[in-house]
């Protein structure tokens, strides 16, 4: 069943979440658009940054990028497979482009275009993607459940699922360190900020134990390391003593940190990921284990595999179960 | 333009494209099929290209001031190292090698593979939109070199060709030069019956480009037309529409019905070089 469904008594029928609605829960703390002002930032100094984008240069950030820097700001119009091209183009001139649009359209509708002009050609590509997995209300055509399934697939292609803003912000300079094509996720406009109370340094291929617990360990990225550590202090009030070890780059991976934590004994494996169940980062965590001969018990929370509906965010995160309040319970249905 | 042109002894650009035939008929018998004729409708406008309008140097592939070519269209890519291996670029023993196991010259072009390849094509539909983007860059560096990228009128079925079409004279890029290959033949046969492109002219220049038609096997119309599309000062992008003769040049072969993909008798590759030579003297 696809629709939304019927207004529970005494809680108020949320309406469908805009296009671009924030994921920031409601008095949380946030920052704006940290892409586009990191990059405006990492543009100063590198001289060969230019901006591309679809038609969806507001909605991405990069209008930020555009404002101080228009000469170097290239407005493609609503042309996915000329966007990636043409930034490959720039690449092979000595350009480092940083091409934007949503996930559904870069990993959808030019998945070809930047698996032979960027990935095969290993341009210098950075390919920068808003509303990644399900962050949107409008439906499949919006929501990107297999973007990091794809990209994951590509030779040659790093990837990245950054969790907040602060992690944003370091994620822009070391990309661009990084010579070779990225496929990076996108969290725009009031962005969340969450790690900087965990004294977090992003590296590019490191995984970070953001918390240690004895009987669970949740391996997240993105979004959902967000929610793991929000479930985590749930389940702490509960007596259950949960661990989050975030993996913000899905490729590489980062095999060592992954197989030490979870070769630890007695602690129940969970992976969360904003994510179809297919492909992402659980069913990679899930082969890395089995082929090091490491076997918890190993549990996933993630999209299930169908189109998703439209309706509210809150109620789509909450009935698909990458929800707080979802990945609590889960946990504790399983630890039961 | 380059140094291989401006020996006094240089050959003609008759005698290069007769090379650049006799080159792609010789990589064909290596492998005894291929896309030969294709190679050899489109040797001319690649005689042209190379040894009268573009900038490079055969010892530097990478010279960052040299014209850029692009082969969108990867399956031509033996025409394309026939042109290379005249051009100096690739050595001629290598012609042996084509299509092998550990060959630089694959049968479908790739970047990382071929000096003066440009792009791993093959995938149709890509040539045009990096082109945009060399030239958006060549722009930004203030280079005046030109990009120059080959499709053929099959190609055109692709919507990212007109895509680019669009973004090539929004961006006013008159440092692009477009050749399409019409040679009326697609994989599942004629491109008219396959899905009609004319009239291609009218429609080209809707989209705001400086278009020139020419007989792509008439060499001085072919000049003729880069020459045009070099002097042109219209900040536009430039096409040069080839018609061509699938096989040109060896009658055996252009009389064939299906040419897409051809594959001739081991002793039909003496008689192509000889129905060449033949047409060469005549």
């Amino acid at each position: 069943m696809k629709s939304a469904s019927s207004a529970t008594p005494g809680k108020p029928r949320l309406t469908t979440s805009s296009m671009i609605a924030s994921i920031a829960a409601e008095g949380q703390r946030t920052k704006p658009a940290p892409f586009g002002h990191a990059l405006v930032k990492l543009a100063h100094d590198r001289p060969e940054v230019v901006g591309l984008t679809a038609d969806l240069g507001k909605y991405t950030d990069l209008h930020i990028f555009a404002k101080q820097f228009p000469d170097r700001y290239y407005q493609m119009g609503m042309a996915e497979q000329l966007l990636y091209g043409a930034a490959s183009g720039l690449a092979v001139e000595g350009f480092m482009p940083f091409a934007t649009t949503y996930a559904v359209f870069a990993s959808r509708r030019a998945y070809d275009f930047i698996h032979q002009t960027i990935a095969e050609e290993d341009r210098n590509v950075k390919i920068v993607c808003a509303l990644p997995g399900l962050t949107s209300g409008y439906g499949p055509s919006h929501q990107a459940a297999e973007d990091l399934a794809l990209f994951r697939a590509m030779p040659n292609m790093t990837v990245i699922d950054p969790c907040d803003a602060h992690e944003i912000e370091q994620i822009v300079p070391a990309i661009a360190a990084h010579q070779g094509p990225v496929y990076m996720r996108l969290l725009r406009g009031q962005v969340p900020l969450v790690l900087d109370e965990y004294n977090y340094r992003f590296e590019l291929g490191k995984a970070s134990l953001l918390r240690d617990g004895r009987e669970v360990l949740i391996i997240s990225s993105g979004i959902m390391t967000m929610r793991a550590l929000e479930a985590a202090k749930e389940l702490a009030g509960d007596g259950v003593d949960a661990a989050v070890l975030h993996v913000p780059t899905i490729k590489p991976l980062d095999n060592e940190a992954i197989l030490r934590e979870s070769a630890k004994p007695g602690r129940l494996v969970v992976v969360a990921e904003n994510h179809t169940i297919i492909g992402g980062l659980g069913e990679a965590v899930a082969a890395l284990l089995m082929r090091s001969s490491i076997h918890p018990t190993f549990r996933q929370i993630a999209l299930p595999d169908e189109f998703l509906a439209a309706g509210a965010l809150p109620t789509l995160h909450d009935r698909y179960g990458i929800s707080t309040t979802e990945v609590a319970r889960q946990i504790k249905g399983w630890l039961r | 333009m380059n140094d291989v042109n401006t020996l006094a002894n240089a050959p003609t650009l008759a005698q290069r494209a007769r090379n650049i035939r006799r080159n792609a008929l010789r990589m064909g018998e290596v492998q005894g099929q291929g896309y030969i004729a294709q190679a050899l409708d489109i040797a001319d406008v690649l005689a042209v290209a190379y040894f009268h309008a573009m900038r490079f140097r055969p010892e530097d592939p990478a010279w960052e001031e040299r014209d850029r070519f692009l082969l969108s269209n990867g399956h031509y890519a033996i025409a394309l190292y026939a042109a290379l291996i005249e051009a100096g670029i690739v050595p001629e023993a290598e012609l042996e090698t084509y299509g092998f196991d550990e060959s630089r010259l694959p049968m479908s072009g790739m970047a990382s593979y071929t000096p003066g390849m440009e792009m791993s094509g093959g995938s149709l539909g890509l040539g045009l939109s990096i082109a945009v983007g060399m030239g958006l860059g060549l722009k930004r560096k203030g280079s005046d070199s030109r990009v120059y990228t080959l499709f053929s009128d099959g190609e055109l079925d692709e919507g990212s060709k007109w895509e680019a079409m669009m973004s090539a004279a929004h961006h006013k890029l008159d440092n692009l030069i477009a050749i399409i290959d019409v040679n009326n033949q697609q994989a599942d046969g004629p491109t008219k019956q396959m899905m009609g492109f004319e009239p291609l002219v009218d429609k080209i220049e809707a989209f705001g480009w400086f278009v020139r038609r020419v007989d792509g096997n008439d060499l001085d119309a072919v000049v003729a037309a880069f020459d045009a599309a070099r002097s042109h000062t219209g900040p536009q992008p430039r096409v040069i529409v080839a018609d061509t003769l699938m096989g040109k040049g060896v009658p055996f072969l252009e009389q064939r019905e299906k040419n897409h993909f051809i594959r001739v008798e081991p002793h039909e590759w003496q008689l192509a070089l000889a129905e060449l030579d033949a047409g060469e003297k005549s």
